[in-house]
């Protein structure tokens, strides 16, 4: 089905500099439930450099979510230390990775997560408020990030308004407004259908090509983990296998063997000779 | 995030439910709008006693004769045969702060004229009572110094007792019956209605203190002095000397009681202050009542707000609000709810009381002090109880909010 055309670029040479983006030192997470302890994660190592496009893969329990949550600052390693853009995260109070998350990421989530009733223009901005940034600087910057995505004219919109791909393109540029130092994204196509999901991953490998923007994206499908530069594999809270994606999927040329919606929608209106030959 | 960004957000989640809003702060609004309407009433009656009050002349100052004790057993006020005319002069001539002063003495008789008859007080006094009472005769005259020297049986009437024995007819110079004697009838008083205690003043007959001592109730003493001093200040400060000077007359020994009882327009004034301390604090209790229930439905609601929107604190603490943000945003909705509940309040309650004041002629006064309670009030309740609340939806874990459904 795909095309497996060649890789646009390979990782740059903003890579190869000494400090990656994201280093985890051997990161355990323990959840203590009471009676049982459960080893979410157990000795984790991995750098990821500014630039690239990690894919995590795993089956449910593999403790790819926890590997999720401690890269997006939501949750703190039990033992181990993280560095994120060269700052030690993993013993940060609440309050500084609250700030963390504002600054230097960028969340993508499976249900989208947009606040409801408010337009898109306003979800966009939401984390530039939280900055501080002032009202016209923060509407700049959010309509560029909603232009990015190929929004701009629909800034007004309210989610319920919008498809499912529009929504998530809506997150996308949330994500993008305060120019994090890496876009996390959990699941982004989980809830698309097989034409959106292209689309959305087209959107994260310009983003990841033209504004070398790092991505981490977390999926069970290895579809979607193709359209990724490198592959992470956690099994029992370990990672298991680090491996540059061979014959990578570029979304751009995948799209163009899937017809469009109003391809799909001419022909069937032509089957059912509604319009005019 | 800033101030007003947070106030926005909060009325934007209040008009989101605008019937649930609305309800919510019912509890508030019932309650500020009620305590605004009970106080202005109360205000507006108090009002009215504090000029009554003023009517009966703020200088004045009674002094009755006290109880005294004969072997333990003590008598009511009036009992003592202590309190004469000298001990009146005395007090005019040693006490300059006391400007005038007039005997008293009453006794109750039946009064008839024609074929009507009434049972009403007669107050033996001089014609300088009406002065010191500010208590003007309507038609007529009062009588003179010289009948009171020559105890004659002249007499002026209260309206009440006028209207019962006269009806319609001119009472001036006519001859009514006072127990078994004749008075003439030299004038009529200005209606003074009821007193603060509800008593009708009007029904009372005046005549010559002499005539009543001799010819009515057989005694040589009196049963008060009413004595106007020269300032409302002046009348207070008198009550130490007075006293002084009659222990010192009636030789009452260091220790035992005083037989005499003095009373002051300032000390009813104090009276009135203290049953004004009382119902301020009742309203309190109840405004605090009614508040504390509008601040528990708040608290309800913003509980139901803090869970229904786990996902949206979820959202905000992924992209950055921290703990702080989050508890101001709710706190300032809650707050914004019972203000706006106590603002709506003053706006019912200023309403109601014009309109008590229209449809039942009853005096109201806003007060501006209850306003200001309100608004603060209103403003404690929000903080107090949307506080816990708010705290709850700032400890939220953004990954359990944030997967919450």
């Amino acid at each position: 089905m795909p095309d497996p055309s060649a890789i646009p670029t390979e990782r740059g040479a903003t890579a190869q500099r000494s400090e990656p983006v994201i280093r985890l030192e051997s990161v355990f997470k323990t959840y203590d439930l009471g009676e049982v302890q459960v080893q979410a994660l157990r000795g984790v190592s991995l750098e990821i450099a500014e630039g690239e496009f990690v894919a995590v893969m795993g089956p449910s329990g593999s403790g790819k979510s926890t590997i999720m949550n401690i890269l997006g600052c939501l949750d703190r390693p039990t033992k181990g230390r993280y560095f994120l853009d060269g700052v030690d995260v993993s013993r940060m109070t609440k309050k500084e990775l609250a700030r963390i998350r504002n600054r230097k990421l960028g969340f993508v989530f499976q249900q989208f997560n947009l606040l409801s009733r408010t337009s898109a223009l306003e979800n966009v901005e939401l984390p530039a408020v939280y900055a501080g940034i002032p009202p016209e600087e923060r509407t700049r910057r959010a309509m560029e990030a909603l232009t990015r995505v190929g929004l701009a004219e629909r800034a007004g919109h309210h989610p319920s308004q919008l498809s499912g791909g529009q929504q998530q393109r809506v997150a996308i540029a949330r994500g993008l407004v305060n120019r994090p130092a890496i876009l996390l994204a959990d699941e982004p196509t989980g809830n698309l259908d097989s034409r959106t999901s292209v689309e959305i991953m087209d959107i994260l490998q310009t983003l990841n090509v033209e504004q070398n923007i790092t991505i981490v994206v977390v999926t069970h499908e290895p579809d979607i983990a193709q359209y990724a530069k490198r592959n992470l594999l956690f099994r029992d809270g370990k990672l298991v296998r680090d491996s540059l994606v061979q014959d990578r999927f570029v979304a751009r040329e995948v799209l163009k063997t899937l017809p469009t919606v109003e391809q799909q929608a001419a022909e069937e209106a032509l089957e059912e000779n509604k319009l005019p030959a | 995030m800033d101030f007003m960004n947070t106030f926005r957000l909060a009325l934007r989640a209040l008009a989101r439910n605008k019937m649930r809003s609305a309800l919510t702060m019912l509890g508030i609004i019932i309650g500020v709008g009620a305590v605004i309407a009970v106080v202005s009433i109360g205000q507006g009656a108090q009002y009215l006693v504090q000029q009554g009050i003023q009517a009966m002349g703020t200088n004045a100052v009674f002094i009755a004769a006290g109880s005294n004790r004969a072997g333990g057993v003590r008598q009511g006020y009036g009992g003592v045969k202590t309190l004469t005319v000298d001990d009146m002069d005395a007090i005019l001539k040693e006490i300059p702060l006391i400007q005038q002063a007039a005997p008293a003495l009453t006794n109750r008789q039946q009064v008839v004229y024609g074929n009507q008859n009434w049972n009403t007080s007669i107050t033996g006094t001089a014609p300088n009572y009406f002065e010191i009472r500010t208590w003007p005769v309507q038609a007529g005259s009062a009588f003179s110094d010289e009948e009171v020297d020559i105890a004659a049986n002249v007499c002026v009437l209260g309206t009440t007792v006028e209207k019962i024995l006269f009806a319609d007819e001119n009472p001036i110079g006519k001859t009514i019956r006072i127990g078994n004697l004749p008075f003439r009838v030299d004038g009529v008083l200005e209606s003074k209605g009821q007193n603060v205690t509800g008593q009708d003043q009007d029904d009372v007959i005046f005549a010559p203190y002499t005539t009543v001592q001799r010819k009515i109730s057989g005694i040589t003493w009196l049963q008060f002095i009413a004595a106007s001093a020269v300032s409302q200040e002046a009348s207070l400060a008198a009550v130490g000397p007075i006293t002084s000077l009659l222990r010192e007359r009636h030789r009452i020994r260091t220790g035992d009681d005083d037989d005499f009882l003095i009373r002051t327009q300032a000390d009813i004034a104090d009276l009135q202050n203290q049953t004004q301390a009382t119902m301020t604090y009742l309203l309190g209790g109840i405004a605090s009542v009614s508040l504390l229930v509008g601040g528990i439905g708040i608290m309800n609601i913003m509980l139901v707000s803090v869970t229904e929107r786990t996902r949206e604190i979820g959202v905000r603490m992924a992209v950055g609000a921290t703990e702080d943000d989050v508890r101001s945003q709710f706190l300032v909705e809650a707050v914004t709810l019972s203000m706006l509940g106590g603002f709506i309040g003053i706006i019912f309650g200023l309403v109601g009381s014009a309109l008590i004041s229209n449809f039942l002629s009853w005096p109201t006064l806003i007060s501006g002090k209850a306003i200001v309670a309100a608004v603060i009030f209103s403003a404690a309740v929000g903080i107090f109880f949307g506080y816990y609340p708010a705290h709850k939806a700032a400890q939220l874990d953004p990954i359990e909010a944030l997967r919450y459904e």
